[in-house]
């Protein structure tokens, strides 16, 4: 098979039109080869070590972080690095931005030709990069710099001690596995012999060498089903000291008989036992439980893959005025903090100089940002759409936003009680009923017909056997597996293993408004025309500004400018073309508003007007007097004597009417086709907005929601949706704020989009990726259909039973028959739940035929995160 | 039949060294990852 490059269309495809970037694929400048001098670099780097294939061999994906190294100041590392006994040190950091198999290669490749690095391997499932080394510690920094270079994003972890504990039990699974497998072949071949020999048409076997074999069975056997039990005994015994039953009860109970009645034929020299029974059971039931551990710690690991690479570096301003970067952890109460233009706030505290509008939207769900100045509480999450603030940290007092919302949080979880799920509900039905139909087979074959209590207990426990539940174990967790599988590779990460019986069950959905139905980010709304617009786009591609941002992506694909000049808080400048707030592109100081019309003839006054405005190259940096800067930022978010409160950008060229540019809330590209399914479908919809009546009312109208409330705080959320959970109805909240986040614990199901507050995504026990909102529809489908198949499975395993229990009770089952029953139910499972595979069916209006591009990625889907090029379908 | 015998202690012996065998490849973190081993075998230098 090729492994040659596989190019998403417009990255490669078109380089006569668009010009790429050789290291990052990004659109570079037409007379470059580079997109910006780090790039060069980065090429070079990867030309010198003799890595060069790497740029024949790699596939580069639109979904993720394109390979553009960015002079960001470093991580602290120190807090993160692991001395190991041995002397070593050890590393984790998170790398974004690995676009498919080649670029690990290039990882490793790299870090091989460093000395004193024992290991650097990256784990692709994980996208983790480990590092061992035998220097000092304070080496890291010069491997990770080493790969910054290259244009990779490292974040160092923090949470490495969850996964360490995940990781303890997935071994313990497949240990017990091994040994359950290596059990259950060998005393499967052993019984296959003493069958064949009791046939009684060959009679090759005696009865001293059927006791031989039985004894090896039990040696074989007894060890295994100590060992290989033990996730089972003590989930039973768990379950058991907290006076409930699930399904490992019967399971325990029936293999601990099995093997102890085995054992007891096997000293009084009988002619049956059942050890391959009791293994095979374990095999079976343990690759369900290695399966559903795999699945579930993958979605696991990429949540917090995404809340890492989330996580915000803060620079702390020292004593002496220096900058240094730290993990927010680290920030103390009181320490000073600088933040950027169009950076995150990372920490809770005060403004104590600066002004600028701020996006807090994460925040409190107030769509239009809010201007604030020294005095202002921020919080951590909030957007700096201006200049250049100071923020002094508080220590997370009782009063804030956060300890509100996490007070609310535990309120709402110690209401929302446990749910049942499913298969223990069977189980704690099933186990007395099979329990008292051995004890009822005893009594009748001893009482009643009167054989000998060593035979009628033999009876009594072929039925206990033959409703061990095997099939019925594996109904559920079988289901469970694929479904939860599915729904990653559609990017949704499934965090609860409840979530999928508890989602089934939605008859009520609850939106948040802002960051949720809308994009996360203000989107462009407004401006002249497409020339315009690809011109601004030009030198806003030169920006890391959120409303940059926003321009660039509106205009689709866009060339960056050459030596373009970003003026902090102000705009960006070209010569004389200026892109920025109303002030930094003179409007109403030496721009005269022109008519529309004029625009046909801009030529006519090119040169003069552009002398007039003392505009010529250079004098843009001798206009960042305070008194404009703050002018710029007031004018940023709230223009006043506009036609509009919304953030804006002005775009002036010398000899053109300037331009405007408006940004406001969207709603997500499928949000309205999604919630007419929905509707369809038959879910209540409902809209609980913590923003403004017009703005919720504008977004409501336009995606056809009747039920809205406005202005809802937290603890109102909390109040409306236990209001609907007391009408009976059962109810999934989606959201993504802070404010949500006591919402998303109060409902029965909650999901957050990627882009949601840490505590919100932390929260909620389902995450979808990406721009579009139809995971959530897809989920609720996928979640009907799993609970369908479980139901089918249950009943095919309840049949089994019906027809084997009477030959059991009849003393008519043999270990043979035993092994083949059990077996064929249990694949019958498997196979009625591998149907899950099939695709979704939207039944939709053929209007909404767009809709079918939900699962495929789209340039902005964040789907592929947690997927690698390989296991595509 | 003492064939038997040996037959069995062989056959439990070859399926004992499968099992240690799985346990040390567990153990050196062989399992942890299986993307990145699919992936890594089409870049390995020749």
């Amino acid at each position: 098979m090729s492994v040659t490059t596989l190019p998403l269309a417009g990255i490669a495809a078109a380089p006569a039109a668009y010009p790429v970037c050789a290291h990052c694929g990004q659109p570079a400048p037409a007379s470059r080869r580079f997109c910006c001098p780090g790039c060069e670099a980065a090429f070079g780097i990867v030309q010198d070590l003799g890595l060069g294939r790497y740029y024949r061999q790699r596939s580069l994906d639109a979904a993720i972080r394109p390979l553009r190294p960015e002079a960001t100041d470093r991580w602290d590392l120190a807090q993160s690095i692991v001395a190991l006994p041995d002397g070593t040190h050890e590393l984790t950091v998170a790398v974004d931005g690995l676009q498919c198999g080649a670029c690990v290669w290039l990882i490793e490749q790299v870090l091989a030709r460093e000395p004193g690095l024992r290991i650097g391997r990256v784990n692709m499932t994980t996208r983790r990069l480990r590092l061992v080394w035998t220097g000092p510690a304070a080496d890291a920094s010069r491997f990770v710099s080493r790969i910054e270079a290259l244009g990779y994003r490292l974040v160092p972890f923090t949470a490495a001690l969850l996964g360490a504990e995940q990781d303890r039990t997935g071994r313990m699974l497949l240990r017990a596995l091994a040994v359950a497998g290596f059990a259950a072949g060998n005393v499967m071949m052993i019984s296959i012999g003493i069958w064949a020999g009791q046939t009684g048409r060959i009679d090759t076997i005696g009865p001293a060498t059927v006791a031989l074999l039985h004894w090896i069975s039990a040696l074989i056997a007894m060890p295994a089903v100590a060992y290989a039990g033990r996730p089972f005994f003590a989930s039973a015994l768990a379950a058991l000291a907290q006076r409930r039953t699930n399904m490992d009860v019967p399971i325990s109970l029936g293999v601990l008989l099995v093997t102890g009645m085995s054992l007891w034929e096997t000293i009084a020299g009988g002619a049956h036992t059942y050890f391959d029974s009791a293994v095979t059971l374990l095999f079976f039931l343990l690759i369900g439980r290695v399966l559903d551990h795999r699945a579930r710690g993958k979605a696991r690991a990429t949540a917090e893959q995404l809340l890492t690479l989330r996580s915000i570096d803060v620079a702390v301003i020292a004593a002496d005025g220096t900058l240094h970067r730290r993990p927010q952890a680290q920030v103390a109460a009181e320490d000073r903090v600088l933040v950027a233009a169009g950076e995150r706030i990372g920490v809770d505290g005060v403004i104590e100089q600066g002004n600028a509008p701020l996006d807090a939207s994460l925040m409190t769900g107030e769509s239009m940002p809010v201007n604030a100045g020294p005095g202002t509480a921020v919080y951590a999450g909030t957007l700096n759409l201006g200049g250049a603030l100071t923020v002094r940290a508080t220590a997370t007092g009782d009063s804030t936003l956060l300890a509100e919302c996490v007070r609310l949080i535990d309120a709402a979880e110690a209401r929302r009680g446990r749910f049942v799920v499913l298969a223990d509900r069977v189980a704690s039905r099933y186990a007395p009923a099979v329990h008292l139909c051995a004890l009822l087979t005893f009594l009748g074959w001893y009482g009643a017909l009167g054989v000998p209590v060593t035979q009628a207990l033999l009876i009594a426990t072929s039925v206990l056997i033959i409703t061990c539940p095997c099939a019925l174990a594996l109904a559920v967790p079988a289901v469970q597996v694929i479904a939860t599988g599915r729904l990653f590779r559609d990017g949704m990460l499934l965090k609860s293993p409840t979530a999928l019986e508890r989602l089934a069950a939605v008859d009520t959905i609850v939106f948040d408004k802002t960051g949720t139905l809308t994009e996360p980010l203000l989107a462009l709304s407004d401006y002249p025309d497409t020339d315009t617009l690809n011109a601004a786009a030009a030198l806003a591609a030169c920006s890391r500004h959120p409303l940059a941002r926003s321009l660039v992506a509106a205009a689709g694909r866009v060339t960056p400018a050459d030596g373009v000049v970003e003026h902090p808080g102000q705009g960006l400048s070209l010569g004389d073309v200026r892109l920025g707030s109303r002030s930094f592109c003179r409007i109403g100081n030496g721009w005269v508003l022109r008519a529309p019309g004029t625009i046909d003839s801009p030529m006519q006054n090119a040169p003069g007007a552009g002398d007039s405005l003392a505009n010529a190259p250079g004098a843009g940096d001798g206009i960042q007097t305070a008194d404009d800067a703050a002018d710029a930022m007031q004018n940023a978010a709230d223009p006043g004597d506009t036609q509009t409160t919304r953030p804006e950008l002005w775009f002036a060229r010398p000899g053109q009417a300037p331009a405007r540019f408006g940004f406001n809330e969207v709603p997500r590209p499928d949000a309205g086709e999604t919630i007419a399914r929905l509707q369809a479908m038959g879910y209540a919809i409902r809209l609980l907005s913590g923003d403004r009546p017009s703005s919720v009312a504008r977004i409501a109208d336009a995606l056809k929601i009747t039920e809205r409330t406005a202005a809802c705080s937290p603890a109102g959320k909390v109040a409306a949706i236990e209001a609907l959970r007391q009408q009976g109805r059962s109810v999934l909240m989606v959201g993504d704020g802070l404010n949500d986040s006591p919402a998303l614990a109060a409902a029965n199901i909650s999901a957050s989009p990627a882009s949601a507050a840490d505590v919100s995504q932390t929260v909620a026990d389902l995450v979808f990726q990406g721009r579009h909102l139809a995971p959530v529809a897809t989920a609720l489908v996928l979640a009907k259909r799993s609970r369908r198949a479980m139901q089918q499975n249950l009943a095919l395993s309840i049949g089994y039973n019906i027809v084997m229990v009477p030959l059991a009770v009849a003393g008519w089952v043999t270990p043979w028959l035993a092994a083949a029953a059990m077996s064929s139910s249990s694949l019958l499972v498997m196979a009625n739940s591998l149907r899950l595979h099939r695709p979704v069916k939207h039944n939709r209006p053929s209007s909404l035929r767009s809709l079918g591009t939900v699962n495929q990625p789209g340039p902005y889907t964040q789907r592929s995160l947690g997927k690698t090029k390989g296991d595509g379908p | 039949m003492t064939i038997i015998l040996y037959l069995l202690a062989i056959s439990l012996a070859m399926g004992g060294c499968g099992v240690l065998v799985f346990l040390w490849t567990l153990r050196s973190g062989q399992y942890d990852e299986m993307d990145g081993a699919a992936n890594r075998i089409r870049y390995d230098e020749d």
